[in-house]
């Protein structure tokens, strides 16, 4: 028995699989590499998997982080090659390796944003944007889970922004931002550029998660 | 990818049918391939990618060497909306590439309410309607499937029909096209040898002329086209494609398992069933390759449901020794092994309590009709007595839900027959309270009525739709005759099913009235949310047609049918005489107990192999 953390990229047409058909995605990933899972006690027993932090739709990752439990042994070392080899475009294991930390632990994330603006970057932008970011608060409405809109302010939860490039329409920097309890999407930084500087607002949003961390800034194991 | 997907892609409901790049969907690099084919599903993904032909037929393709097959599906509303808006034609889901840069597309059709969406998915994809308005420039448009034993509402929209079995037809067909690409044959002269082949139609090469009363003088067939086209099938099971590597859908679709097709064509002759006798005669699978292609498939997919598909799966021979075969590695690798289409026998109730794991999922029976006399006449060859029979079984084995399917307006249907429908289901009721090991939990009767759609060659391709006030009349009778509270009852939409029995047994004239009701709307409406019967009828009225002259008309004998130039293997004169015996309410025996001679042997060298 094994109980294990795997680390996978999800890119491509992957960033459009919801987290319930991810999980079904890897139930069946984990079949067809021959791997048996172990499941749950009980009238409905599932495959024990559960994933670190769930991604919106949409958004790439390169550090996604599923941790699962086998009934056999397994050499953890082997199994990114294994499992990459069966699962569908877009998604790619890359690590795997005995948890050293309780997923509670999981404190930041950091991820790329690219703002698009089809008409070319507005003139002066990361100066708006930094100006944006080094506000007191940034509060914004987001609807909650009993669809009521609430205000939440972002800043607390914004730590880092910094510039990394500007190519052509599109305008790129690196966040890192608190990951859980409560944590933030990196997406809705656009929705406070649309309601404090409606100007520099983009026309699409990429996000790309690029690492999970612990409270300290270390890479999250 | 590309950035008008992109930015589509986060607005519209589940995205994840739009992008491809499932586990087993075959990529090829397109400098390496000299033939793109577009295998298309009229209906949306979770449909169409639940359907075993198109898993077929993409296998062989991709199996055939400098072949490249992608699919595409109909979008949903959004989705269609979305592209039309950015522009966006309708492409292949592997690659991306624009449908228009094809090839071939194939469009498989396995229902009429379908052919609307096959007109949007060609207009998505930028290409003329019509056949006569593409030229060699253009992708070829063929289509196949059940709904293509008539092909004449859609004769049309598309260059070349392929009846039958596609498996060995469309590596015909892929040589044909290569063979023009060479000699450099126009678009016409393509379609003029691809009706030398069997099992191809080409409807431009058919002249129809019709009487005043708007029924068909004469079929004259052109250019050297054959008189009479005959479907192709696949005679040897054994040795034809089984896809045990196949797409996985990483999103959930409608039947998300391994399909074990045990055999085609059906050995029982219900006389409303099309399939019944276009895909005649039976021809079975091994029992050894049965059990080796579901293990072979639960292991390179990862599904772990299983089910064994044909029209009629108690009636495979060794059914028992294929269960068998197949138990173990279900029961090691927890696969759940599922039996639908099983007749209410005790036979067939004992094996069903063998295989159930866990939870009792509901039973479905189809009685069809509510007495003895109207079974008889339809031939569905189950008695009451069967059905309360495996019934005991089940009640008392802890079953707690039954659901009871049948039809209104078969011919010769009386009130009698309609209340007989309510007796059953009381008749169920009252087994249970007999029978059921555990009452605390309560029983749940569903007893759903449709309304019968009289469809090309069954023996009631004569017969009239009863029209829909008189199926409405019906329906309430039955609701008031329900009074059990266990009992719910259902009833088919009427709007669907009449525009379904109008498209059914319609002719080439329809082609203007789908244009015209695609041009005000229509695009999927095999579902409600986008089906409006008035739409309809104001294009019949544009087009200066009566729906009624196709759905509610008693046809003659010898009357000539739009579907006359096509033939599936069952004679006509045998057709006509099961409709004698249905108005005389006398069963016919299963091909098995006695052959009828339908004719469908000459299709396999003579002799069925039941």
């Amino acid at each position: 028995m094994s109980k294990l953390r795997l680390c996978f990229v999800k890119e491509g047409p992957a960033v459009y699989l919801s987290h319930l058909d991810l999980l079904r995605t890897f139930q069946r990933v984990f079949l067809r590499a021959g791997i048996a899972l172990r499941h749950s006690q009980g009238f409905h027993p599932h495959p024990l998997l559960t994933l670190a932090l769930p991604l919106p739709l949409g958004q790439a990752s390169s550090c996604e982080v599923l941790d699962f439990e086998t009934n056999s042994e397994e050499d953890a070392a082997a199994l990114p090659e294994r499992l990459s080899a069966v699962m569908p475009a877009g998604i790619r294991a890359v690590d795997c390796w005995m948890p050293e930390k309780p997923l509670r632990e999981l404190a930041l994330l950091q991820a790329e944003v690219t703002f698009c603006y089809d008409q070319g970057t507005p003139p002066a932008c990361w100066q708006g944007l930094e100006a944006l970011w080094g506000r007191e608060s940034l509060i914004i409405q987001k609807r909650t889970k009993r669809k009521a809109l609430a205000d939440v302010d972002l800043r607390p939860m914004l730590r880092e922004a910094v510039p990394v490039r500007e190519a052509g329409e599109e305008l790129t920097f690196r966040v890192t931002v608190q990951a859980q309890e409560p944590g933030l999407n990196p997406a809705l930084l656009a929705e406070a550029v649309r309601l404090y500087a409606p100007a520099l607002a983009p026309d699409f949003v990429r996000v790309r998660r690029l690492a999970l961390l612990d409270k300290t800034g270390k890479a999250f194991r | 990818m590309d950035k008008r997907l992109e930015r589509i892609l986060p607005r519209v409901q589940k995205p994840a049918r739009y992008v491809g790049g499932e586990y087993g969907a075959v990529v090829k690099d397109p400098a390496g391939v000299d033939l793109r084919f577009a295998l298309c599903f009229p209906d949306t993904y979770e449909i169409g990618m639940s359907n075993l032909g198109l898993r077929i037929l993409y296998g062989v393709l991709n199996g055939m060497e400098g072949v490249w097959c992608e699919r595409a599906f109909a979008p949903w509303g959004d989705m269609e909306a979305a592209m039309r808006e950015a522009g966006l034609p309708l492409y292949g889901l592997e690659s991306g590439d624009s449908l228009r840069d094809f090839d071939i597309i194939g469009f498989s059709i396995g229902y009429e309410m379908a052919y609307i969406a096959m007109l949007d998915m060609l207009d998505l994809a930028g290409l003329p309607l019509r056949s006569a308005d593409r030229d060699g420039s253009m992708p070829l448009v063929v289509a196949g499937g059940t709904a293509m034993y008539n092909a004449e509402p859609v004769a049309d929209f598309v260059d070349l029909v392929l009846l039958g079995e596609g498996e060995d037809e469309l590596p015909a067909l892929v040589s044909l096209y290569r063979r023009a690409r060479q000699a450099g044959w126009d678009r016409r002269a393509l379609l003029r040898e691809a009706a030398k082949l069997p099992g191809f139609y080409v409807p431009s090469l058919y002249q129809i002329d019709y009487h005043e009363d708007g029924t068909i003088a004469a079929i004259t067939p052109l250019e050297g086209a054959p008189a009479t086209v005959t479907k192709q099938l696949v005679a040897d099971m054994d040795r034809s494609y089984f896809p045990v590597h196949t797409i996985v859908p990483s999103t959930e679709v409608v039947h998300d398992r391994v399909t074990l097709e045990v055999f085609r064509g059906c050995i029982r002759g219900c006389r409303f069933c099309q399939a019944g006798f276009v895909y005649r005669p039976v021809r079975c699978r091994s029992k050894d390759l049965l059990v080796q292609y579901g293990q072979e498939a639960c292991r390179a997919s990862g599904y772990q449901e299983m089910t064994l598909s044909s029209l009629s799966t108690s009636d495979y021979r060794d059914l028992t020794g294929l269960c068998d075969g197949l138990e173990p590695f279900c029961r090691e690798q927890h696969v759940n092994l599922s039996l639908p289409s099983l007749r209410a026998d005790t036979f067939s109730m004992e094996l069903m309590q063998r295989l159930q794991r866990g939870r009792k999922a509901g039973l479905t029976f189809a009685p069809e009709a509510g007495t003895q006399r109207l079974r008889d006449a339809i031939n569905k060859n189950l008695t009451e007595e069967d059905l309360q029979q495996s019934l005991r079984t089940a009640f008392s084995g802890g079953w707690n839900s039954v659901k009871l399917y049948f039809m209104l307006g078969l011919p010769t249907e009386t009130d009698e027959d309609i209340l007989g429908i309510a007796r059953m289901a009381d008749h169920v009721v009252r087994c249970w309270r007999e029978n059921a090991s555990n009452k605390n939990r309560g029983l749940r009767v569903t007893v759903s009525t449709s309304w019968f759609v009289p469809k090309p060659f069954t023996p009631f391709q004569w017969e009239a739709q009863i029209p829909l006030e008189e199926y409405e009349r019906r329906v309430k009778l039955l609701r008031e005759a329900i009074t059990a509270r266990a009992v719910t009852y259902n009833w088919h939409d009427g709007d669907t099913s009449f525009l379904e029995a109008v498209l059914a047994r319609g002719d080439r004239r329809l082609g203007r009235v789908l244009e015209e009701a695609f041009r005000r709307g229509a695009k999927l409406d095999a579902w409600q949310e986008y089906f409006d019967l008035s739409r309809w009828l104001d294009a019949f009225a544009a087009c200066g047609l009566d729906p009624a002259f196709y759905a509610g008309r008693v046809r003659q004998r010898g009357e000539i049918f739009p579907w006359s130039m096509i033939a599936c293997g069952v004679r006509e004169d045998y057709l006509w005489r099961e409709r004698e015996r249905a108005y005389q309410s006398v069963p016919t025996p299963d091909c098995r107990t006695a052959c009828g001679g339908c004719g469908a042997n000459s299709l396999v060298g003579g002799t069925c192999h039941v």
